[in-house]
């Protein structure tokens, strides 16, 4: 092989490599656009992260419709927790505030910082559920065997499209203990 | 020994050495051919090991209920099995080919970069004994499948920074062997080979290349994320952080979908260069075969997520990848067409390769068709996760890249070895592969469309009945595969003593560089490049 035909390569393949590395950068940047992406008005994820205070309107309650709304409790992994919701389903009419009481309990002789995320299905319609009082919107701290009562004060926005009948509300504790 | 210098050499004296003597050829080697046989080997080697791993999983399946292994190590065995046929099988037989033949193609002397090539062919076998030594480490081997979605997969055992580790070194050589065979395929052609003269089987991997270098460095910052993830406190996918474990889905597969594609341009590439052969006729339609290809490897890149439907997106993500994906139907069919035409009135002969080929069009394009089922966002629903898919791409994998990879074998062995194989066993081969296949993975189209999901070790009993069938053809197609290993050491060996001629195949010289030159071919070829190109194949 000639020398300019060895120069070439050697070239070549560099630049080659710099591709890759802006390639496994660009891996890195995903991580940016997407969640630029998910906060465009048109994409309305629900992102783990995205859940806001909502404040206490005075809807008109629409007696004529009937949603049911159920609760679900979960731990990840092996969260050393007790945790579950006072009632499964409450039916509900748009526009009324409603609270129930979930119930989460230390079960281990250490402090326990723990996060719930929530997650609201179907998806589509979790932006008409209004939260005003939630415990997911802080970590919570749980001193060793404390048991505590949280409740979470909700309404159904009555512009929610009629074809949704029922809503499940799923809150997961995260152990964050050992992150801290 | 001097072969290693000879990319230093101005003058083209360096056809007289011959390999080093004994078990260091293999090792120092920068012989292209060498080393496209050490990529064959290996791949051969663990399409056995990933095939044993099949075999443990269709034993299981045999029947309800638990038999043979434990659901961990079951669900390690789903996950390695196609860890290890992926990178260790399918990916390292294309780059073995293309080690082989691209040079002998295109007229030129060598790859480009002969000694990356060698430290490129090392680091795969690195990457993949690493892999396998977490099958014997605390807590099991990954158990999450191929697709390594946390947070499954940050529950796997000691064995997990080590499967990080592996993918890195497996996605480096992958990129090193791209780099060069891009550098060979733009700078080292014969002064008269120009671009549209290219063999297919060039063009694709040309293609291919670019995709590599393009998706394997995401797929490592994926998994480097993960690592971090698990060990850093960063949150790139852990919810509890802020994370989102939907994030991991999106970038693996803007990795994954482009990945299953470097499998399958490469099997094109070969299917149109056996093709043209044995119908004695040009190939139909050559630059609009190059155009496809083309267009394939940019639509893989817009089409990623219509492997999560299901993960919650939004109505116009649903929308815009569904119908993304359907447009791949498009150049995809260009080709299907083309191989069809290049039959149609062709003086056809049916030697084992051709018959692999034939074997090839016709159940890619039922697994091209199962595709299309699931490209439609709400039909998905039903199919997801279900073994309507793993039918639907083992069909695209098996009976496609698998069996070009073994019409490749059938039809390069003689000019590699200098020997005929026994061509009454090679279509035996054919005929049981063929049968044993579609009983093998046909009956789970219907397992998935009456709900099993995938990657369970036990399942409800109805689906009894089609798992057995499923498993038998299952077990006869592993056994055929024997045949394949008896004859690639019989034809090194010595094969049926026929004496081959340098083009082997009737007229095969219109077809290919590689068919003027001597059979065996000589440890150098084209030292000087060619002055004349065959272009039957334009």
């Amino acid at each position: 092989m000639n020398r300019s035909v060895s120069q070439k390569n050697i070239k070549l393949a560099r630049n080659l490599v710099i591709v890759a590395v802006a390639m496994f950068g660009f891996g890195y940047a995903l991580v940016p656009i997407y969640d630029v992406l998910c906060e465009w008005k048109w994409i309305e994820r629900d992102r783990p992260d995205a859940i806001k205070q909502a404040k206490e309107n005075a809807y008109e309650v629409d007696k004529n419709r009937e949603v049911t709304v159920e609760f679900v409790a979960s731990l990840n992994e092996n969260t050393p927790m007790v945790f579950y919701a006072e009632i499964q389903k409450l039916k509900v009419h748009p526009g009324e505030y409603h609270t129930v009481n979930f119930h989460a309990e230390n079960k281990t002789d250490k402090v326990i910082n723990a996060r719930a995320i929530h997650s609201y299905s179907p998806a589509l319609v979790s932006s008409f559920v209004d939260t005003i009082t939630c415990f997911c919107f802080d970590e919570q701290l749980f001193e060793p065997k404390e048991a505590k009562t949280l409740p979470v004060r909700f309404a159904v926005n009555p512009d929610m499209p009629p074809q949704y009948k029922t809503i499940t509300l799923s809150y997961t504790f995260f152990d964050k203990t050992e992150n801290q | 020994m001097s072969a290693v210098v000879a990319e230093h050499d101005d003058h083209h004296d360096d056809h007289d050495h011959g390999p080093a003597k004994g078990i260091l050829r293999w090792i120092i080697t920068t012989n292209h051919k060498d080393i496209g046989t050490l990529y064959l080997l290996f791949a051969l080697a663990m399409f056995f090991v990933g095939g044993s791993m099949a075999m443990i999983i269709r034993a299981e399946l045999f029947e309800p209920g638990m038999q043979f292994v434990d659901p961990q190590f079951f669900n390690s065995m789903t996950t390695m099995h196609a860890l290890v046929m992926v990178f260790g099988a399918v990916m390292p037989a294309f780059v073995g080919l293309a080690n082989w033949m691209i040079p002998m193609m295109i007229g030129a002397p060598d790859m480009a970069l002969p000694r990356m090539n060698n430290m490129s062919f090392w680091l795969l076998v690195a990457g993949v004994l690493m892999l396998a030594s977490t099958l014997f480490m605390e807590g099991g081997a990954p158990a999450g499948g191929w697709t390594l979605y946390p947070p499954l997969v940050l529950q796997t055992g000691k064995a997990f920074p080590f499967a990080v580790f592996s993918v890195h070194l497996l996605g480096i050589s992958s990129i090193m062997g791209a780099i060069n065979i891009i550098a060979t395929i733009l700078n080292m052609r014969a002064p008269a080979m120009t671009l549209m003269k290219m063999p297919l089987f060039v063009w694709t991997w040309l293609i291919t290349g670019f995709l590599l270098i393009a998706i394997m460095p995401v797929f490592a910052g994926a998994v480097t994320m993960l690592l971090t993830d698990k060990f850093f406190h960063t949150s790139f996918f852990d919810a509890a952080g802020g994370g989102d474990p939907v994030l991991y889905q999106h970038i693996f597969w803007f990795f994954g979908h482009p990945e299953v594609y470097v499998m399958i341009l490469p099997t094109f590439g070969v299917a149109s260069t056996i093709i043209p052969v044995f119908a004695r006729k040009p190939l139909f339609g050559y630059s609009s075969m190059v155009y496809a290809t083309a267009s394939i490897a940019f639509l893989s890149f817009i089409v990623w997520a219509h492997h999560m439907f299901t993960v919650g997106m939004p109505l116009a993500g649903e929308l815009y990848f569904m119908y993304a994906t359907m447009l791949i139907a498009i150049p995809t069919g260009v080709k299907v067409f083309n191989w069809t035409a290049t039959m149609w009135k062709g003086s056809m002969t049916f030697e084992t390769p051709m018959l692999f080929s034939i074997a090839f069009v016709v159940l890619f394009t039922l697994g091209g068709f199962t595709g299309l089922m699931m490209s439609i966002a709400p039909v998905d629903f039903q199919y997801h996760d279900t073994y309507f898919i793993v039918a639907h791409f083992h069909y695209t994998l098996v009976p496609a890249s698998v069996f070009i990879l073994m019409a490749a074998g059938y039809y390069w062995l003689p000019k590699w070895t200098g020997h005929m194989y026994n061509e009454k066993i090679g279509q035996l081969h054919f005929w049981l592969s063929t049968v044993s296949v579609n009983i093998l993975f046909f009956p789970q189209h219907f397992l998935g469309l009456a709900g099993m999901p995938r990657r369970i070790p036990d399942y409800a009993i109805q689906f009894a009945d089609w798992n057995m069938i499923s498993s038998i053809g299952g077990f006869i197609f592993g056994a055929s595969q024997l045949l394949f290993l008896y004859i690639v050491i019989d034809t090194i060996r010595g094969g049926t003593g026929e004496k081959v001629t340098d083009e082997v195949w009737e007229d095969a010289h219109k077809h290919g560089l590689e068919w003027t030159l001597p059979s065996p071919v000589p440890y150098h070829t084209f030292t000087t490049p060619p002055a004349v190109i065959p272009t039957e194949h334009i």
